[in-house]
């Protein structure tokens, strides 16, 4: 079962574009990484899945029903968590989750308890009073009291500190353990990377690449550290070059002999070859998009 | 249901405030009212013969004298104004606030249809003016009772039910306007009622301008001519009626097709 299909999906604001011809596919019981730079479509992917805006082009299904016609029955299957929650003034954190909770028509006292208990959210506060990630867990408790098959959160961890984020991705593994799809969007992809069992990635409205966390790994490109010299060696394949005095870094896709070869003739005091960074990999995307342009 | 409570509960103090402040105000206009009843018999002829000015509030129709002409005077200015401001706030308010203040993601991405929303702040709406009136027909009546005056009831009664047909149009046609915008409607909704209220008081200055009446429902809710011809003008009520009904249809079309930014 698809828990999210996307069809050659398309929405302009006008003649701005959001997001155009995007395919993608999310099955469930995965978590699934969205990632892309700011402005490049995931919140109006996003808000398109949810029926917020409407797509121009294209269409999409979330557990195989259309997100038009069958909207209601969508949303009651999907917990979402805007990037910047906003909730009506003047309530305390209790009221504003009692009332999503009737909106539901469900009973969620027993969840919503548990899920402030083990984000320290004080629901007797009002909402108005909290610091900004204090009012990110009253979204998170909204979205996920009650227990829906689909989270959609949108750049989940932006404002949580660390110990948060990782109390808040433990609860999501657990989710995701028993059965749920979690679909969360972010620009950072180590949290991706940590997390995540597939990924895609977008970037100025298009999808680049969707594939597992494992294979998006390989690009085939390598970090290299040199120290006692302050140029790469001449040879093809080298990029992203830093330099700085005596040592010099950068990423190699190549033949692994030829850059041995290369390195043999130069005085080198220390190498090392490692895995690329995820930040140099997301580079790497993105500039194969632009290649690819 | 749930939203419905939710929308009353939210406007409470501000229909607490409203309803008090027009209320109390039309309920001192009665209690003053023997009072002034004495100057009152100077002043009449006085007050019917200022020209333009009194052409405009209608004080030529009414006898100034008895105290329906003086009602309808305070009347036209506290329920027909202080209401139709009351009622646009409100309308432009009820779907504008929620994207203004960007509870409208919220909300809608709830399992909840747009048509549902609609319908219950249409009936929230609906429920605040009828309170209002309500409260002011409640504290107008005991305060007519106390000063002991003598109305004729048939008269009062459509005094009421023009100024709430009234404020029910303004807050359809401010909602309505609302669902095509993204901010800054309550500005319009307040410009919109005074404009309207004013476009009355032209209407009655010059016969030119007396087509007027047919937009702005101030024209059938003229408390000065209900008052003084004990009934209410029916061709302009009935383009009232069209034209709430109209701007109720716009917002279900625009504001179920819509996209929330």
């Amino acid at each position: 079962m698809k828990a999210i299909q996307t069809e050659h999906l398309t929405k302009f604001y006008g003649k701005t574009r959001g997001i155009e011809d995007v395919s993608l596919s999310v099955d469930e019981g995965d978590f699934f990484g969205f990632i892309g730079p700011n402005g490049a479509g995931k919140s109006t992917l996003i808000r398109t899945l949810l029926g917020l805006i409407s797509p121009t082009d294209g269409r999409a299904e979330i557990f195989g029903r259309d997100i038009i016609k069958n909207k209601i029955e969508n949303l009651n299957d999907i917990g979402y968590l805007p990037s910047e929650a906003a909730f009506y003034s003047g309530m305390r954190v209790g009221e504003l989750l009692k009332l999503s909770a009737d909106l539901r028509k469900r009973d969620c006292t027993e969840q919503a308890r548990e899920l402030c208990e083990r984000l320290e959210l004080d629901t007797t506060r009002k909402i108005d009073e909290l610091s900004l990630g204090n009012r990110k867990k009253v979204g998170i408790v909204a979205a996920l009291q009650h227990e829906p098959r689909l989270y959609i959160l949108d750049e989940p961890t932006s404002g949580l500190d660390p110990l948060m984020q990782k109390e808040f991705f433990t609860i999501l593994q657990e989710r995701n353990e028993q059965g749920a799809t979690i679909f969360l969007s972010s620009h950072v992809l180590s949290e991706v990377m940590r997390y995540c069992n597939r990924a895609a990635i977008i970037r100025e409205g298009g999808l680049i690449v969707s594939d597992t966390i494992q294979n998006l790994k390989q690009i085939g490109a390598k970090r290299v550290a040199l120290r006692g010299v302050s140029m790469p060696p001449f040879i093809a394949g080298i990029k992203h070059v830093r330099a700085k005095g005596k040592t010099v870094q950068f990423t190699y896709n190549g033949r692994s002999d030829a850059l041995i070869r290369a390195l043999a003739d130069l005085p080198l005091e220390d190498v090392s070859i490692t895995d690329p960074d995820p930040e140099e990999i997301l580079m790497h995307y993105y500039e194969s998009k632009k290649e690819g342009n | 249901m749930t939203l419905l409570l939710h929308e009353l509960k939210r406007n409470k103090l501000s229909l607490i405030i409203w309803s008090a402040a027009i209320a109390f105000m039309l309920g001192v206009c009665v209690l003053i009212y023997p009072q002034m009843a004495e100057q009152m018999k100077e002043m009449s002829d006085m007050l019917a013969n200022m020209g333009a000015l009194s052409d405009a509030f209608g004080i030529d129709q009414l006898g100034f004298q008895d105290f329906m002409g003086y009602f309808a005077l305070e009347f036209g200015e506290m329920l027909g104004l202080g209401g139709g401001l009351f009622a646009a706030i409100l309308g432009a308010g009820m779907l504008a606030k929620e994207e203004k203040d960007r509870t409208a993601e919220f909300l809608l991405t709830h399992p909840i249809s747009r048509v549902s929303v609609l319908t219950s702040k249409l009936l929230a709406m609906l429920i605040q003016i009828v309170l209002l009136n309500l409260a002011t027909v409640i504290v107008t009546v005991v305060c007519i009772f106390a000063i002991g005056e003598q109305v004729q009831a048939g008269t009062l009664a459509l005094l009421f039910l023009a100024a709430l047909i009234l404020q029910l149009e303004i807050a359809a046609v401010t909602f309505g306007l609302s669902s095509l915008l993204r901010r800054g409607s309550i500005g319009l909704g307040l410009g919109l009622a005074l404009g309207l209220y004013f476009m009355n008081l032209l209407a009655n200055l010059s016969e030119e301008l007396e087509f007027l009446k047919f937009i702005t429902p101030y024209g059938y809710a003229d408390a000065a001519h209900i008052a003084s011809e004990g009934s209410i003008q029916i061709k302009y009520l009935a383009i009232g009626l069209i034209i709430t009904a109209a701007s109720i249809a716009l917002a279900y079309k625009k504001y179920t097709s819509k996209d929330i930014a």
